[in-house]
């Protein structure tokens, strides 16, 4: 279990420390489930010790026992809560060590000034050279730069850092590894992206989000239910001429109130927060995290997300009189020294549809003619031959200036291939047109199984795109989204964004541009790529440090563990008391209604043994379902009632079954020990 | 046995027959659209508001219907209150009643205005006409029909987006008494003649009996009161006997339609929510919980009933001849099917003594009052109590799918969850303290008949039943004292009020809502999966409240009846 949970004995014990610590019944209240369960053990202690003094020991032993196991019970969701918040302490260390004193630039005037980082202000300005550490967060004013952010991101690959644009924004604590920037500071001291990611893994400023509430308040009530259920038996046991011993009914009072999700319930919040940021992505709230798992929209930017974001050739079409073979040829030798990605993915269709081999360009005595701006083409001499190939307009004025003219087909073909929603490229030897080129704004692979996937969850893609409806229903179509928003311009994401929310939908989007910021915000779960504007990262409330636009796919499933694991938890808890009555309920009756042994089903061996048995069991599922609770129930794609048949099966009647065997082996072990 | 069967079978079909239309006319009346009686009814209607000032066009938020709802009961109460305190100076008694103790009083005035009709007298020698029709009467029409109204209120508050009104309370319950109660009574009362009950004036009737004894036989407007007695599963009897009573109960006919009656108008309201809501697979998929607990319930009580007593058997006495309880014109089947449906809705009208059913027999009623009433349930209290139980189940379980637990695309958050919690603690916590404080008080435990487990389930039968708003007694307990009359008038109120508060609130905060579409995410509330859940949710958090309980009373009489000990 610890392998796969990223723990070591260092975490282990900071963990059972922090149990104790957390015993401090100014933090227990907070939890109401696992307070009472405090009370309970103060209570039964209190017993213990009076008849310790009175020298009763006969019942003082079986009090004492129990208040053990209470002590325990409590003990152990304090270690579960300990052990979740150990695991982002970890990492917050790790974050804290960037965060050295280091010494800015600042800029005043015309002086540079070296003063502390941790006194600059926001608006001041600070030269940033290579080797340096970017004091703070901040907008590039000036300059380009290549910047390592594997502090923060732990991806060790140097990312481009550039005045306007999209990619403006810098964080404190990273690294300038090459050229200069200038740098306005957007953060006071203690308010960076670093400092609200500390804070954040460390849980120091961890609220209850929205459903923990309302569960919470679902768990309260149960406990008061509980509370008279148990408070109530002493008059009717009296009534039936016993009495009941007040550590038993406490013993009863907490096997049934909810305290296995009681206990765990922090922890699994804090772990789901966890996970996020295992997946470097950083939420600026729990709030956000159960949202993803919420929505029902996703609007998606085309370019980089679902396309490559580059045009590739997928088809030669020859010209009448021209061999297709002809065509690729030239397309080929064309292309040879075309260092552009159009360039390169002609070579590539030509070897993979006629196997015409890289050529020697020197051999051939051939010169490469690089695309400019004022033919608008690109191509290659080799001795008398030209061969041109450019946009049809282009190619159209490079022949008629030779006296020749582009066949009817040519210009057809062109216009199929544009409606399409691809890019012509049309090739031309000397005045001989050859054909066209098809390019095409290619699909990421495995993206449409994503959107399957999506559309499983019950997710509806929405591709958003500045090109033509045309275009973008051709590529919309091939992608397997749902929807699109063609020719979108800030308004419209965000009109669309709340034509959506009106249909009562959650919507959630990914953006970096500055003109993404208000989208982003107006969205229920706004993802803003690191690589992005400051704009953009404020306007979000989560932060893709991979920047990677896919990555919230993950970010929705750990929204939907969270809640599940909740559900899960809680239906399990509420089963368990089945069991734990047919192990109570007769043993503490049993003296006034001998016949209702037969209810012990289980066979428990003594009253004292069953009392104690389902205590102890209901302190060690606890300790059993920290790393379920850490780790989060599975989640697959595959329908609200598939998963709800699942988990029904495994949590629900499995928490029905499970306790009955667990008490049992617990009894048959309390025997063995003669603890009975 | 067949016949038994045959009966049971024949009892649902003929209610699934009746219910489906009558459901889609009670969403007719109460969305506004044109109904068969609009021309006799309208009118009247117009009427009324004229006369007491209301604007049938101005809705009510919650708090405002709430308000009124709270109004509307503290007046009816005084009203009851002082005709009992009074009626022995009122015209309509030629029994010449004397005036209602004031603790009685109160206790049966709470009893009338919150559907409950606990009766700690006997109609027939405590009530004049006068206190019998103007109040009792009329407000088992009125306390029927605002149950209706909280229904509707709060299928509303599921229906309507981002709004904050709920409609008209007044109109609410003037529609459902006049277009819905009022019809349906007549109609029934004329079969209750027709049957044999009596509806007359008169003095009662002296006559002289064959071993020459005398006997007063009560007389009185007993059908009029028969048929909203159960339409609005009121349970008032007009005689102390109640159904068991030939006048009010008088044929083996009369004994199926009054059964069928109780559950009448509950099993429409799920019509009534199918069509309100637009998808009538979500009124199918609680109307088969329903069923489904209905039936295993009534099977335990026939086959607890039929086994009876082993004391008994020894003697040769057993199978259908085990009358011990029963009616004996209704039979074995007749006397539990009616038993099942009386505490399954919250009507409380009887035809046997659960008293001197065997233990199990009778804690089968109990449990049925205990789990909430929401097996079909009161009028429109059954309802929006299962549907209490559904918010809690589509909760607990909808997490499991990993979103932010919805019903109907509203999402249920911890506003709903606080009220929905209210509803089922305030009920619960009042049937377990307040037995509790009966059973270790002396002012509780000398009104019971019996001693040990017996005695334990008769006080804590009284304590669900006015809770549960049922009213039936299990009988044995001499509950017209001051104890009891002023502690059980306490539970009732908090039965009644401590759930429909919470409602409105629920519904306010429902309407106020988007509705979030139906995606393949979304866990589905129809279904036998949810059918299933429902019930598993019901039996888990109602029953395990009560277990400890029941183990000392019923189960405990059980197991010791079976050893031969007796109670």
């Amino acid at each position: 279990m610890t392998d796969s949970l990223n723990l070591n004995k260092e975490m282990l014990f900071t963990a059972v420390k922090q149990a104790f610590v957390k015993l401090d019944p100014r933090v227990q209240v907070k939890n109401p489930v696992m307070f009472i369960v405090m009370v309970g053990a103060v209570i039964t202690t209190v017993f213990f010790i009076r008849e310790l003094v009175s020298g009763a020991m006969q019942e003082g032993w079986f009090e004492l026992q129990i208040a053990l196991w209470l002590w325990f019970t409590v003990l152990f969701a304090n270690f579960a809560e300990a052990l979740a918040e150990g695991r982002g302490k970890a990492q917050a260390q790790a974050l804290r060590k960037t965060r050295t004193n280091t010494f800015a630039k600042k800029i005043i005037g015309n002086d540079r000034e070296k003063v502390l980082a941790s006194s600059l202000r926001k608006g001041d300005i600070v030269f940033v050279e290579p080797g340096d550490i970017i004091p703070s967060d901040g907008e590039i004013i000036e300059g380009a730069a290549s910047v390592d952010e594997s502090a923060i991101t732990g991806e060790s690959a140097p990312v481009i850092r550039e005045a306007g644009g999209d990619k403006t924004s810098v964080t404190g604590g990273t690294k300038l590894l090459s050229d200069w920037l200038k740098i306005r500071i957007t953060a006071n001291q203690g308010e960076t992206f670093l400092d609200h990611m500390i804070s954040l893994v460390e849980g120091a400023k961890r609220q209850k989000t929205p459903n923990e509430i309302a569960l919470t308040i679902l768990l309260v009530g149960l406990t008061i239910i509980f509370l008279v259920a148990v408070a109530t038996i002493e008059p009717f046991a009296i009534y039936s001429s016993t009495e009941i011993s007040v550590a038993v009914l406490i013993a009863l009072l907490v096997c049934l109130i909810p305290t296995t999700i009681g206990g765990l319930l922090s922890a699994i919040g804090i772990a789901g927060m966890d996970r996020l940021l295992r997946h470097n992505v950083l939420a600026m709230s729990g709030r956000a995290v159960e949202a993803a798992g919420d929505i029902d929209a996703l609007l998606l930017d085309k370019t980089g997300t679902i396309t490559l974001g580059n045009r590739m050739a997928v088809k030669f079409i020859p010209a009448p009189d021209v061999s297709t073979e002809e065509l690729a040829d030239a397309a080929q030798i064309s292309s040879l020294s075309d260092e552009t990605p159009e360039g390169r993915s002609i070579v590539v269709l030509a070897k993979q549809l006629y196997n015409i081999r890289q050529r020697n360009m020197e051999e051939l005595q051939a010169r490469f003619i690089p695309f400019s701006a004022q033919t608008r083409m690109s191509g290659v001499d080799i001795g008398n031959t030209e061969i041109r190939k450019g946009a049809m307009d282009a190619v159209r004025s490079y022949i008629e200036n030779q006296g020749a003219t582009l066949p009817d087909q040519v210009q057809t073909d062109c216009e199929q291939i544009a409606q399409d929603g691809g890019t012509p490229l049309v090739v031309a030897e000397k005045n001989r047109v050859l054909g066209t080129i098809y390019l095409k704004d290619v699909v990421k692979g495995g993206i449409k199984e994503r959107f399957n996937e999506l559309r499983r969850m019950g997710i509806k893609t929405v591709m958003i795109t500045g090109d033509n409806p045309l275009t973008a229903a051709t590529i919309a179509a091939e992608a397997g989204v749902d929807d699109f928003l063609a020719e979108a311009t800030p308004e419209t994401k965000l009109n669309l964004i709340r034509d959506y929310q009106d249909k009562g939908m959650l919507v959630a989007m990914t953006g970096d541009g500055t003109n993404d910021a208000p989208a982003l915000a107006q969205a229920d779960v706004g993802v803003a790529m690191n690589s992005g504007t400051q704009a953009a990262k404020e306007a979000g409330n989560m932060v893709d440090l991979d920047s990677n636009p896919t990555k919230l796919i993950e970010v929705v499933e750990i929204g939907k563990q969270l809640l599940m694991t909740r559900g899960s938890l809680t239906t399990f808890s509420i089963a368990n008391d089945v069991a734990k009555y047919f192990a109570i309920l007769p043993a503490i009756f049993v003296t006034a209604y001998p016949p209702l042994a037969i209810l012990n089903i289980m066979n428990l061996s003594t009253p004292k043994s069953a009392i104690l048995s389902a205590v102890i069991f209901n302190a060690l599922i606890i300790i059993a379902l920290i790393p379920l609770a850490l780790r989060g129930v599975k989640y697959k794609p595959l329908g609200a009632n598939i998963i709800l048949r699942k988990n029904l099966l495994i949590y629900g009647l499995g928490g029905i079954i499970i306790p009955f065997i667990g008490i049992k082996i617990i009894d048959m072990i309390l025997v063995l020990l003669r603890l009975n | 046995m067949l016949k038994d069967m045959i009966l049971f079978l024949l009892f649902f079909l003929v209610l699934f027959l009746l219910a489906r239309p009558l459901g889609k006319y009670i969403s007719k009346v109460f969305t506004g659209e044109k109904t068969c009686f609009d021309k006799i009814m309208r009118p009247i209607e117009k009427i009324i508001y004229k006369l007491v000032g209301i604007d049938e066009n101005q809705e009510m938020t919650w708090r405002q219907y709430a308000a009124a709802v709270i109004w509307f009961h503290v007046f009816s109460f005084l009203a009851i209150f002082l005709t009992e305190l009074f009626q022995g100076n009122l015209p309509l008694n030629p029994a010449n009643e004397g005036n209602v103790s004031w603790d009685l009083a109160l206790n049966t005035a709470v009893s009338f205005i919150t559907n409950t009709n606990w009766q700690a007298y006997s109609g027939e020698s405590t009530m004049s006409y006068f206190t019998q029709m103007t109040e009792l009467a009329v407000h088992n029409f009125l306390s029927a029909a605002t149950g209706i109204s909280i229904a509707i209120v709060l299928i509303r508050g599921l229906t309507r987006k981002t709004t904050k009104l709920l409609g008209n309370y007044w109109v609410d319950m003037v529609r459902g008494t006049l277009w819905v109660l009022l019809p349906l009574s007549i109609i029934l009362s004329l079969i209750f003649v027709e049957q044999g009950s009596i509806q007359n004036f008169a003095s009662y009737v002296s006559a002289a009996t064959i071993e020459g004894g005398t006997q007063t036989i009560a007389m009185g407007p007993v059908a009029s009161q028969e048929a909203i007695k159960l339409l609005g599963t009121n349970g008032g009897g007009f005689f102390g006997a109640n159904s068991a009573h030939p006048f009010e109960n008088p044929t083996a006919l009369a004994n199926f339609l009054q059964a069928l009656a109780i559950f009448l108008i509950p099993a429409s309201l799920l019509f009534t929510l199918g069509r309100m809501v637009k998808d009538k697979k979500q009124g199918h998929a609680i109307l088969a919980a329903m069923t489904i607990l209905f039936v295993l319930f009534l099977g335990i009580i026939y086959v607890s009933e039929y086994y009876g007593n082993p004391n008994v058997a020894a003697l040769g006495i057993n199978g259908s001849n085990v009358m011990e309880g029963k009616e004996l014109r209704f039979g074995l089947s007749g006397t539990t099917l009616f038993s099942a449906v009386t505490t399954a809705a919250s009507c409380g009208a009887v035809n046997a003594m659960f008293d001197s059913f065997t233990p199990i027999g009778g804690m089968i009623p109990m449990l049925q009052i205990m789990l909430g009433e929401i097996i079909f349930g009161g009028v429109g209290s059954g309802l929006y109590g299962m549907l209490v139980y559904v918010l809690l189940s589509v909760f607990i379980v909808g997490l499991m799918v990993g979103r932010t637990p919805e019903y109907l695309g509203k999402k249920i958050e911890s506003h709903e969850m606080k009220m929905v919690m209210l509803a089922v603690l305030i009920p619960a916590i009042c049937i377990l303290f307040g037995s509790a404080v009966a059973a270790s008080t002396d002012a509780g435990m000398s009104a019971t008949n019996n001693n040990g487990p017996h005695g334990l389930t008769e006080m804590l039968y009284a304590y669900a039943s006015c809770t549960g708003n049922n009213g039936s007694a299990f009988g044995g307990l001499n509950a017209n004292s001051t104890f009891y009359n002023i502690t059980l008038a306490a539970a009732m109120l908090l039965g009644r009020f401590g759930v429909i508060l919470p409602i409105l609130a629920i519904a306010g905060s429902l309407a106020k809502k988007k509705i979030s579409p139906v995606g393949a995410g979304t866990f589905q509330t129809h279904g036998l999966l949810f059918i299933v859940l429902l019930c598993a949710v019901v039996l888990i958090v109602g029953a395990l409240t009560f277990l400890p309980a029941l183990a000392l009373g019923p189960i405990a009489e059980h197991l010791l009846m079976l050893q031969g000990q007796l109670y």
